[in-house]
């Protein structure tokens, strides 16, 4: 399989399905003469021309309410959000209007739209350029929310929410941009709402999101060495959620590390420890932890940023802690 | 409030401040010195120094990501800044807000900021006390040519409008939004002709690397705002010479178009006019650049011995 880097899927998922279907078209603030801020999408403007791959104004609601639109009336838009944080300019349009459209207008329209958008923390850009907000469209019944891990899932998980009829919210990561790692030739997508077992163990179940999942691997590694086996699981989809895949899983191991970027409190880790408490309390063994960021907004300078930022040590101490109950 | 030889010798040494500033800044960035992202504008100083230098101490300011020059010309002291820049506990936000998100109410500074339009509807709000206050105070608003694209900037106006706020709208216009020119995202010659859609505001272009154009029309916009004849939108045209941030390649830009942007140096401007008129000798351009330069090492050095912020810091002021 050749290596590629995750931004490089999530270039060539958006490439093979815009030569694939005709009404997949890209929109947003950089995407085409300049490639995207991230570059994730080089060459698209340059293959498909100015019609299908349209640079907007600065403009984050009417971009979303261009794709709504759109899609409302038979094309397929995938927008850019330069970051996840500049979505809350969007927020209407993501909230009140695309998320609601199918259900309130009696389940007859489609509507088909994806809105990528990088996250997360780690490149000291402060605290309105670093933020992870996947929570906020996951308490939104009509989204689906993607959050993919790895450079294989971006590429499989992209192409999937380009074919689906929904509004989708793809997070992306931009320390995770570039992550290198092998993807099939040829087409191929990965079912939504289907989460993946990253590693397999018997003692302590992490379920791990977007670039906590590597954090939680190397965790896993390092417990391994003193005989702690770690089940690493990735939801990948996190709206819906692949809950058996998690309540199978903590039913073997009867404990439970939830760790997400974002901050603790209300955070999506929140949801799955409710969940696992209310559908599988009787097998768990300890407490349920969280591992995630404290309750502020991400500092600029760097020795506050690593104070933020969860770590995999975090996740050690975590299960040390579990797994001695 | 015609200029005096001696405040054009002041307004001279704060651009020639904030353009030595930030090319340390630049400096210091791509020596990997100073963490996250940089956006500089060089190229731009005689809008700063040219709407600040009118404003009193008690007025308001709001700007943006590319914000540095506003805050020197605003008063801020360039230690402090840099010690911000670097993220030093030192800083004007104690390192946790950076070069996007300088701030200092003290001084009138209400924060850069690192959402394009987002301090827009700030700067209402604070005309708005600053009337409802009858303080006498006006607020000079920052902002990009990008940031007329974004609703904010829409709303703003006409709140401002309607209800005849004492503010001036500041288009620094510099033709460029990231890497995409002015032409891709507006369909209109001038950013002014924008305040045709509101009754109250007055829409005025202007020579923006013209510092002394700059400043007297800041001056009657500041004026007509303090008789309470409502906002003006100023556009102020100008010139990015460095790229969107520290490190863009800017494979996008013409070659031509710095090199036009060049041959229109606010600072050279600014310099043979004093010369010309023989308000400033050679010798006295010489000593301004002799003071700024220590002054722009102590700042340096300030902000390298300063300690940095204790890890704990993190969770401190989230609330009062
Ligand atoms: C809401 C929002 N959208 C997008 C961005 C990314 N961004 C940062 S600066 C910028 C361009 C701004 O252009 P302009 O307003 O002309 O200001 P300039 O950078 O030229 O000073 C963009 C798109 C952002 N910071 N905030």
């Amino acid at each position: 399989m050749p290596e590629t880097r995750y931004v490089r899927a999530i270039n060539d998922a958006l490439k093979e399905e815009m030569e694939r279907d005709p009404k997949v078209f890209v929109a947003g603030e950089d995407v085409a003469i300049a490639g995207g801020s991230f570059s994730a999408t080089r060459g698209l403007y340059e293959q498909f021309g100015k019609e299908r791959v349209v640079d907007t104004p600065i403009a984050e609601s009417s971009i979303v309410g261009l794709a709504i639109g759109a899609a409302l009336t038979g094309l397929r838009p995938v927008v850019e959000i330069m970051f996840n944080d500049f979505v809350t300019c969007a927020m209407d349009q993501i909230v009140n209007q695309a998320a609601k459209i199918k259900y309130m207008f009696g389940g007859k329209p489609k509507l088909p739209l994806v809105i990528r958008m990088p996250a997360g923390a780690g490149m000291n850009a402060g605290p309105q350029h670093s933020q992870s907000l996947e929570a906020w469209f996951t308490h939104i019944p009509g989204l689906k929310v993607i959050m993919p891990s790895t450079v294989y899932d971006a590429k499989g998980l992209l192409k999937s929410a380009i074919r689906d009829d929904n509004p989708i919210i793809f997070i992306e990561n931009k320390i995770l941009y570039s992550l290198k790692g092998d993807v099939p030739e040829g087409d191929y997508t990965i079912p939504i709402g289907v989460g993946e077992i990253k590693r397999e163990g018997r003692d302590v179940t992490i379920v791990a999101t977007s670039q906590m999942v590597h954090k939680a691997l190397k965790a896993a590694q390092t417990l391994s060495a003193e005989k702690i086996e770690a089940e690493v699981i990735d939801p990948r989809t996190l709206s819906p959620l692949d809950k058996n895949l998690i309540i199978d899983s903590v039913k073997k191991t009867g404990r439970l590390v939830i760790a997400y970027e974002a901050v603790k409190f209300c955070g999506y880790g929140a949801e799955i420890a409710a969940i696992v408490s209310e559908e599988a309390f009787r097998f768990l063994k300890a407490p349920i932890k969280r591992v995630a960021a404290p309750f502020t907004p991400i500092p600029f300078s760097k020795p506050l940023e690593q104070f933020y930022l969860p770590k995999d040590t975090d996740i050690i101490q975590a299960v040390k802690e579990v797994v001695a109950n | 409030m015609e200029l005096t030889k001696e405040d054009m010798v002041k307004l001279f040494t704060t651009m020639l401040t904030i353009r030595r500033f930030e090319e340390k800044v630049s400096e210091l960035f791509l020596g990997g010195k100073i963490p996250g992202f940089i956006h500089l504008g060089i190229g731009q100083e005689a809008v700063a120094a040219g709407c600040c230098f009118p404003l009193k101490k008690e007025d308001y300011i709001a700007n943006t990501h590319r914000g540095h020059g506003q805050c020197i010309a605003k008063g801020a002291d360039i230690k402090i800044l840099m010690a911000e820049i670097f993220g030093k506990a030192t800083g004007y936000c104690k390192g946790k807000g950076g070069s996007m998100h300088l701030a200092s109410l003290d001084l009138g500074i209400l924060g850069a900021n690192g959402i394009v339009a987002g301090g827009i509807p700030i700067a209402v709000g604070a005309a708005f006390s600053a009337k409802y206050r009858k303080s006498d105070q006006v607020v000079a608003c920052f902002f990009g040519d990008g940031a007329t694209g974004e609703g904010a900037f829409y709303e703003s106006l006409n709140l401002a409008s309607i209800l005849k706020l004492p503010i001036i709208f500041v288009c620094e216009n510099n033709h460029w939004a990231e890497f995409s020119p002015q032409s891709t995202h507006m369909d209109i010659e001038k950013v002014a002709q924008k305040a045709l859609a509101f009754g109250n505001i007055k829409g005025e272009t202007i020579d923006g690397n013209d510092v002394i154009t700059v400043h007297n029309a800041m001056v009657k916009a500041i004026e007509r705002a303090r008789r309470g004849e409502g906002p003006t939108l100023l556009e102020c045209n100008t010139t990015r010479y460095r790229g969107h941030y520290e490190g863009d390649p800017q494979k996008y830009r013409p070659k031509d178009d710095l090199e036009s942007a060049k041959s229109n140096d606010a600072i050279e401007r600014f310099k043979t006019f004093l010369l010309e008129k023989n308000i400033v000798t050679s010798k006295n351009i010489e000593d301004i650049e002799g003071e700024i330069k220590p002054k722009i090492d102590e700042a340096v050095k300030f902000a390298e011995e300063s300690p940095l912020p204790l890890p704990e810091e993190t969770l401190k002021d989230v609330y009062s």
